[in-house]
C-alpha cells in the first residue's frame, strides 16, 4: 500500500513538469509542424534565468520571500518574450515548406548552438535556488515525506493545462490557433494572420518550456547538460501522446510519469529506457500516438 | 560499361588512398580512418534517405558491430582486423532483420522517433549490463591483419587504414552501382511519390525495408572499424547525440554522391579534431552554425556542389515542355 502510493504521487509529481513542458512542445509541433529539438534548451534557459533571478532575490534580501515565485514566473516570461519571436522571425521563419525531419536537424543544431551559449552566458558550474523549494514546509502522507513544493507543481500543471484548454477553446485567438493546426492553407484562404499565428504559438511554447525550467530549477542543480533529457522525456510524452494533442500530452504526461516512478521503486535498472519501451509499445498499437487527429489525405 | 568504370574508379580510388596514408602523417591517418567508419554509417542514412525515410536510431547497429568486435576479441581472442569488420556487419544485420519489419511501415516524424527509441532502449540496456563493461565499456587490443602482429603504432595505423579505405571504397562502389540500377531507382520513386509506385506494381514497404537492412549492415562494419580505431567501446555508440551525427553526416553530405559521404566525413572529423583543440567550449555552436548554413545555402548537400552543370529547378519546367511535344 505504502509502496503503491509512493510510485502513484513520485509519478504524478513527475507527470506534473513534464506535462508543462511537453504540452508546449506539441503546440508548437501542431502548429509549425516543427518538431523543436530546441525545446530542451529552451527549458534549461528558463532554468537558468530562473535560479540567477532567484540567486540574486534572496542573496539580497530583498522582500518578501514568497515574491520569489512571482519572479519565477516573470524569468519564463522574459525569457519567452525574448526568444520566441528572435528565433521564430529571425530563424525558423527561413525553413518553412521544407521536409519534416530536415525540420527536425535546422533545431537540432539550434540546439547545439543554445547548449553553448547557455554555458558562455552562465558557465560551466552548477546553480542552486534551492530556496523556494522548502518554502511551503513539508507534510506527511502514508508515512512518507513529501515537499509541499511538489504538489503546487501539481497544481500549477493543472491550472496550465486548463487555461491552456479555456484560451484554445474558448477565445478567438485560441479558436484560430486550431484552425491553422486543423489546415494551414484553408485558415490563410480565410484571412488568417498564420504568420502571427505562427509567431504567436512558437513564443507560447518557449514560455512553457521556461515555466517548466524556472519552476523545476528550485528542485534540482542547474548544470550544463540537463536540456538533454528533458528533451528525450517530452519528446517521448509528446509521440505517445499523439503530436499536436494537447490532451493526449496530459494522458501521455502521467503515463510516462508513473511508468519511471514505477521502474524507478520496483526495477531501478529499468529507469534508463522505460520510456521508450512505453513508447514503442504504444507506437506499435497506435501508430499516431494515443490520441489521433482525423486528416484528410492530400495527393 | 557504368558498372565497369565506376567499380576501375573504386580501385582507383583505393589505390590512390593505399599511396596517399603512406605518405600522410600518422595523427591524420588516424582521423580519416575514423571518419570513414562514421561515413560507413552515414552512406546508411543515404540509402534510407533516397527512399524518404531518416534514422535517427542509427547508433544502435554502429554499437552492435562494435560490441560484437570487442567481445569476439575479448571472448574468442580473435583479433583479425577484417574478420572482425566482416562480423561487426553480420551480427548489425540480425537487430536489421529483426527491426526493419516493425519500421517499415512508418514514415517521417514517426520513423525518425521510433528508430530514436529502439536505440535509447539498448543504451539503456548496455548502461546496465555490467558483464560488458556497463557505462564505462572496455578496451581493446591492438588488431592484427591476416597474421601480420604490427607493433609500432603507425605500422597498425596504416594496416587499420588500408582496411578501412577498402572497406569503404567497396561499399561505396557498390552502394554507386546499386543507386543505379532499378531497385535502386525505386527508392528515388518512393521518395517522390509513394501512393504512384504502388500503382505502378512496387511495394513501397520492401523498398525501404531492404535499405534498412542494408544501412544496418553499413552501420556494424562502421561501428566495428571504429571500435579497432579508438580502442575502445562504450554505450554512447547507441545514444541519440552520436545516430544525430550520422544523420548531420548524411544531410551534409546529400543523396545524390557517395563520395560526397566521405568527404563530409573527413571535413566534419578534421574540423572537430581542430575545434575542439582551440575552442574547447564553442565548437558544438560552431558545428550548429555549420549545419544551418548548409541547411540554407545547399539543401541537397555537398554532393550537389558536384553536379554540373546544375540541372534548373526541373519540376515546374518539365510539365510545360511534356505537353508541348
Amino acid at each position: 500500500m505504502k509502496l503503491a502510493a509512493a510510485i502513484l504521487i513520485d509519478g504524478v509529481i513527475d507527470a506534473s513538469w513534464l506535462f508543462i513542458v511537453a504540452v508546449g512542445l506539441t503546440l508548437v509541433f501542431g502548429v509549425l509542424n516543427i518538431l523543436n529539438f530546441a525545446h530542451g534548451s529552451l527549458f534549461a534557459v528558463g532554468a537558468y534565468a530562473a535560479a540567477s533571478a532567484v540567486g540574486w532575490y534572496f542573496g539580497g534580501d530583498l522582500g518578501p520571500p514568497f515574491f520569489g515565485y512571482l519572479l519565477m514566473l516573470g524569468s519564463a516570461l522574459a525569457v519567452a518574450l525574448a526568444l520566441g519571436p528572435l528565433l521564430e522571425r529571425g530563424l525558423l521563419r527561413l525553413f518553412y515548406g521544407r521536409d519534416e525531419v530536415v525540420l527536425v536537424l535546422v533545431t537540432y543544431a539550434l540546439f547545439l548552438i543554445l547548449e553553448d551559449g547557455t554555458k558562455l552566458i552562465w558557465g560551466a558550474e552548477s546553480y542552486y535556488a534551492s530556496e523556494p523549494y522548502g518554502l511551503l514546509g513539508n507534510v506527511s502522507l502514508f508515512g512518507l515525506s513529501y515537499v509541499v513544493y511538489d504538489f503546487a507543481l501539481i497544481g500549477l500543471a493543472v491550472v496550465v493545462g486548463l487555461l491552456l484548454w479555456l484560451g484554445l477553446n474558448r477565445t478567438t485567438t485560441g479558436k484560430v490557433i486550431l484552425a491553422v493546426i486543423h489546415d494551414r492553407e484553408i485558415s490563410r484562404a480565410m484571412g488568417v494572420n498564420v504568420t502571427r499565428v505562427f509567431a504567436l504559438a512558437f513564443t507560447l511554447g518557449v514560455f512553457l518550456a521556461a515555466l517548466g525550467g524556472a519552476f523545476t530549477a528550485p528542485k534540482i542543480s542547474v548544470q550544463p547538460g540537463i536540456s538533454i533529457s528533458v528533451i528525450l522525456f517530452s519528446f517521448a510524452v509528446v509521440v505517445i501522446g499523439g503530436l499536436g494533442s494537447v490532451e493526449g500530452a496530459a494522458i501521455a504526461a502521467l503515463l510516462v510519469g508513473l511508468a519511471r516512478s514505477a521502474a524507478i521503486h520496483l526495477v531501478p535498472w529499468a529507469e534508463l529506457f522505460i520510456i521508450y519501451l512505453v513508447m514503442a509499445f504504444v507506437l506499435a498499437l497506435r501508430p499516431e500516438g494515443l490520441v489521433q487527429r482525423v486528416a484528410a489525405r492530400k495527393i | 560499361m557504368a558498372v565497369v568504370g565506376t567499380l576501375t574508379a573504386a580501385f582507383v580510388a583505393f589505390a590512390v588512398l593505399a599511396v596517399l596514408g603512406y605518405l600522410l602523417p600518422t595523427w591524420f591517418i588516424l582521423v580519416v580512418t575514423l571518419a570513414f567508419s562514421k561515413g560507413l554509417v552515414a552512406l546508411g542514412i543515404v540509402w534510407l534517405m533516397r527512399g524518404g525515410l531518416v534514422s535517427f536510431g542509427q547508433g544502435i547497429f554502429y554499437c552492435a558491430g562494435a560490441y560484437a568486435a570487442g567481445m569476439a576479441m575479448r571472448s574468442l581472442g580473435l583479433t583479425d582486423a577484417a574478420s572482425l569488420v566482416v562480423l561487426g556487419a553480420v551480427v548489425a544485420l540480425v537487430p536489421g532483420l529483426l527491426i526493419a519489419p516493425l519500421l517499415a511501415g512508418y514514415r517521417g516524424i514517426f520513423f525518425a522517433t521510433l528508430t530514436l527509441a529502439v536505440s535509447m532502449i539498448a543504451y539503456g540496456i548496455l548502461n546496465k549490463t555490467y558483464s560488458l563493461g556497463g557505462s564505462d565499456g572496455f578496451n581493446l587490443q591492438a588488431p592484427t591483419f591476416f597474421g601480420y602482429h604490427p607493433t609500432q603504432p603507425q605500422s597498425i595505423s596504416y594496416a587499420l587504414f588500408l582496411v578501412a579505405s577498402f572497406v569503404t571504397v567497396a561499399a561505396a562502389g557498390l552502394s554507386r552501382v546499386h543507386f543505379d540500377s532499378v531497385r535502386g531507382l525505386l527508392s528515388l520513386a518512393a521518395r517522390d511519390n509513394e501512393i504512384r509506385l504502388e500503382y505502378l506494381g512496387a511495394s513501397v514497404r520492401w523498398v525501404n525495408g531492404v535499405n534498412f537492412v542494408i544501412a544496418a549492415v553499413l552501420a556494424g562494419a562502421g561501428g566495428a572499424l571504429s571500435a579497432l580505431s579508438l580502442g575502445h567501446i562504450d554505450p554512447d555508440f547507441a545514444f541519440w547525440t552520436t545516430s544525430g551525427e550520422f544523420v548531420f553526416l548524411a544531410i551534409l553530405s546529400g543523396y545524390f554522391s557517395v563520395t560526397a559521404v566521405f568527404v563530409a566525413a573527413i571535413l566534419v572529423e578534421v574540423v572537430r579534431s581542430f575545434s575542439s583543440q582551440y575552442f574547447p567550449n564553442t565548437w558544438q555552436g560552431a558545428l550548429g552554425v555549420f549545419l544551418l548554413l548548409i541547411i540554407l545555402f545547399l539543401p541537397e548537400g555537398l554532393g550537389s556542389l558536384a553536379r554540373w552543370p546544375r540541372p534548373k529547378s526541373a519540376k515546374p519546367a518539365a510539365a510545360p515542355a511534356a505537353s508541348a511535344e
